[in-house]
């Protein structure tokens, strides 16, 4: 008899190893996550995938899966309060979708409407951040960033550059890059680096491409963000 | 530069695990944490910059800026605030010329607030460059006044600054004994290191720090572990406001703690110890560094301790301001020199702590007491206390009473008799457990110290009638946002949150919906955060609001709509802008009836009049 848990009463089978986001991913269940991506190591800082395991909240993408284990995910409760954890990531950076060239793209403007967030609900921070145009063909805008860590993993466990970091505590937390000059255009950063190509967010973005696909063909102009992610993530988690 | 920076790194073996220790003393020399140091210590440690820049922007006491050859900050604790910190800061950065988060344009000294430095019994308190300083007056600070104008080094400042003193009113099982150094290690060997984890065991001690895990278990896990290379670190830390036993007990017994971790590293087989201590703290640190080289020197540390063929030694790492390095996988993480941030569980820490290898992290009076009962066996300790709780707790009381100091009860007293103790008159409440713990009314002074009841790492702060419980609230709020590590959106963006919406109410901009909003938040943050940390940041509020919800009310606006914000304050920069100052310029807050803000036009532009 195989390994199995359940969620919110399905019954999916596990390996040893997997964490609940692996066995529910491969099993065809979605659990929101933004700063997860199944080819890096789990990092659990964003919590929307926060999941009731036996009564206790745990990052379904870092708590390993256990025999027996009874998951909640999709409660009503959960549902809300993964809203107003994805309001807190709008309001602390600055997140104009409409002017925003990763409109449709973008995982956290995605998972926002899969979450049915219709306003931000907290005040705004409006912090001040910058753009770094510096590089010639990628650019960080700063107002976007969700230190969700993606771009460091990927430069450093795929690329092997480490080109990005995550500086500073609380609510002062930013990005920073690999060169004297603090400006990406100084690092070894090449826009065919995964690092280029994986934050969920317009944060980093590659140099005029931003509108060779219009809006409204873009990828979740059509699909929700559950769809997107079943069909392109759950193959990863097999491996 | 170039020579310093390259021989600390040698002294350090070059290992990156030792880079907030070689960043403390960059930071000591030069006031700050130079760009071409950076790039030196990439090379020398052979890691990314990034990784050093992330490390000096986490911690409170480095800085990529210069700050003053004197470095003076002040301590924010509550308990600095009801000992009339504001004012004194005030007088402090007035006598000296300089603005708060500021440095002197001359570069000799600069001037900021600090998270409470331990010193809740003698203060309002500080540190200069590091070492802490006591007792603040109005003549005291004239006095550092004049030595920083005049640039005087440290070490001809009058001692009576820097006197740190114990305090200690009330001991009881464990501050009564006084253990032979090398006791508590004889007495183990004698009776069999297995049967040592047993009257441990029996002894029903449980951590010390506030969860009150069983350190038997704890320690028994660990010596389970597949890895054979293994730690023990004792956890002195001590960051949560209004705790300080841990000071006292470093600088009075810090024997008989280095010798309850000898006995852990017995039981659990390790040959490396370490004691993380708060920078805070720096004053004790020569002194327990002689302990341990005394301790050398007695066969109690180093190779074949007491010919008994056991190998362990002790390194003293220190901390450089920050809160969360008390959570203990924090800890692991900034002893391997990094930031600070709590790690996903499991795995714990007994399983994969430092360098991935099974550790045991205890705090300092655990290992105090785990020393004691080596010597004097289980019943000696489990005779006190209550079923669940054994033994005693050493607590650091402050705040208004006529004895602030360090008390030991047994577990099971009640919190009136502690009040009787110190001295504490007329009071409204208790913050039991810090600012993560719980306050408690006046009504409940029948509630008893136990971790079935009231569980604490040791702080309690005494909150008299004269006290406005918002501002405690207004302060701990304060105190969460600054040290959120920041790794968990909920906890990141929620302190912060948090903070703003509880300035908005103390600061009469709520309005109706304002407190549910706030307790609504509170929740979010504590049922989703990471760490302990963000779990417990609401707790201030929740605490007090289940108390006295009227209080929090009182202070809404009778009105259904109220800015979040102060409006006219937030046209300063346009004003400015324009070079306007006339009424036109202006808004009031709202109207007299008290729905809509309205501007007050000036005569010219009124019409139809």
């Amino acid at each position: 008899m195989s390994k199995t848990i359940t969620i919110d009463g399905k019954v999916i089978p596990f390996e040893d190893g997997q964490t609940i986001m692996d066995a529910a991913m491969a099993a065809g269940v979605y659990i929101p996550h933004l700063c997860h991506q199944p080819e890096f190591t789990p990092h659990g800082s964003c919590k929307l995938c926060t999941v009731k395991v036996n009564g206790r909240n745990c990052s379904a993408c870092t708590y390993p899966a256990m025999d027996g284990q009874e998951v909640l995910n999709e409660t009503q409760e959960l549902i809300d309060d993964r809203k107003r954890i994805t309001q807190m990531l709008f309001v602390e950076g600055n997140h104009l979708c409409p002017g925003c060239e990763k409109t449709g793209n973008c995982q956290l403007q995605a998972v926002a409407y899969h979450l049915n967030m219709l306003d931000n609900h907290f005040p705004a921070f409006y912090p001040e951040r910058e753009v770094d145009a510096s590089h010639p063909e990628v650019m960080i805008d700063h107002n976007r960033c969700i230190f969700c860590t993606l771009c460091v993993r990927a430069s450093h466990e795929k690329d092997g550059k480490d080109v990005f970091a995550i500086s500073g505590r609380g609510i002062h937390k930013h990005l920073i890059v690999n060169a004297e000059s603090g400006l990406l255009k100084d690092t070894d950063m090449a826009a065919t680096d995964h690092a280029a190509h994986i934050c969920p967010t317009g944060a980093i973005l590659i140099k005029r491409t931003g509108y060779q696909v219009p809006i409204g063909e873009r990828i979740y102009d059509h699909k929700e963000i559950d769809q997107v992610s079943l069909a392109t993530e759950h193959l990863k988690h097999g491996e | 530069m170039r020579q310093f920076i390259q021989g600390i790194a040698e002294n350090s073996h070059y290992q990156a695990t030792h880079l907030l220790q070689i960043l403390r003393q960059i930071q000591s020399r030069y006031h700050y944490i130079p760009e071409a140091a950076i790039e030196q210590l990439s090379g020398l440690l052979n890691i990314p910059r990034t990784q050093i820049i992330g490390v000096v922007e986490f911690y409170s006491f480095f800085h990529l800026a210069p700050r003053g050859q004197y470095e003076l900050l002040i301590s924010d604790s509550i308990t600095d605030h009801m000992l009339g910190k504001k004012d004194l800061f005030d007088y402090l950065a007035k006598k000296l010329d300089v603005a708060v988060g500021e440095v002197r344009e001359d570069g000799v000294v600069s001037l900021d607030n600090t998270s409470c430095t331990g010193m809740c019994d003698q203060g309002p308190a500080g540190l200069v460059n590091g070492l802490a300083l006591t007792r603040l007056d109005q003549s005291g600070i004239d006095k550092i006044a004049e030595l920083i104008n005049q640039q005087k080094p440290l070490d001809e400042w009058p001692e009576e600054l820097f006197q740190v003193d114990d305090n200690i009113y009330k001991s009881g099982l464990l501050l009564n004994q006084q253990i032979e150094q090398g006791a508590a290690l004889r007495s183990a060997f004698k009776r069999g290191i297995k049967e040592t984890l047993k009257e441990i065991d029996y002894s029903g001690l449980r951590g010390r720090g506030g969860a009150g895990f069983k350190t038997a278990i704890k320690w028994q896990f660990c010596s389970e572990e597949q890895q054979t290379e293994r730690y023990v670190v004792c956890n002195a830390d001590e960051g949560e406001p209004g705790t300080f036993k841990d000071r006292v007990l470093l600088n009075a017994y810090a024997d008989q703690v280095f010798e309850g971790m000898t006995v852990c590293a017995a039981i659990i087989g390790a040959k490396q110890g370490f004691l993380y201590l708060r920078g805070e703290y720096l004053h004790l640190y020569d002194k327990l560094q002689s302990i341990l080289e005394q301790r050398r020197q007695n066969s109690l540390l180093g190779n074949n301790i007491l010919d008994t063929g056991l190998d362990f030694d002790i390194e003293i790492c220190l901390g450089a301001g920050a809160y969360i390095c008390g959570e203990e996988s924090a800890l692991i993480e900034s002893l391997e020199g990094k930031a600070g941030i709590p790690r996903n569980r499991p795995p714990y820490p007994v399983t994969q702590g430092y360098l991935g290898k099974p550790t045991v992290v205890n705090n300092v009076e655990t290992f105090l007491a785990a020393a004691g009962i080596a010597v004097n066996g289980s019943d000696w300790f489990a005779n006190i206390g209550t079923e669940k709780s054994k033994g005693t707790k050493i607590l650091s009381i402050s705040g208004d009473c006529a004895r602030p100091g360090i008390y030991e009860y047994p577990f099971g007293t009640t919190i009136q008799t502690i009040l009787n103790d110190c001295g504490a008159d007329d009071v409204l409440g208790v913050q039991v457990g810090g600012p993560s713990g719980t306050f408690i009314s006046n009504q409940e002074f029948d509630r008893k110290l136990a971790f079935e009841d009231l569980a604490t790492g040791g702080s309690f702060i005494i909150f008299n009638s004269s006290r406005n419980i918002l501002d405690m609230v207004h302060n701990f709020a304060h105190f969460f946002a600054h040290e959120s590590c920041g790794f968990c959106t909920p906890c990141r963006v929620g302190t912060s949150l948090l903070q703003k919406q509880i300035d908005k109410i103390v600061e009469g901009h709520g309005s109706a919906g304002d407190v549910v909003a706030l307790e609504e938040l509170c929740q979010l943050v504590k049922n989703y955060s990471h760490c302990g940390l963000g779990q417990t940041a609401a707790n201030p509020i929740l605490t007090t609001l289940e108390r006295y919800p009227d209080l929090y009310q009182s202070r809404l606006k009778e009105i259904s709509f109220e800015p979040g914000f102060d409006l006219d304050g937030a046209l300063e920069t346009a004003r400015r802008m324009a070079n306007r100052n006339d009424a036109g310029a202006h808004l009031a807050q709202t109207d007299a009836s008290g729905s809509r803000p309205v501007a007050s036009l000036p005569p010219s532009m009124a019409v139809g009049e």
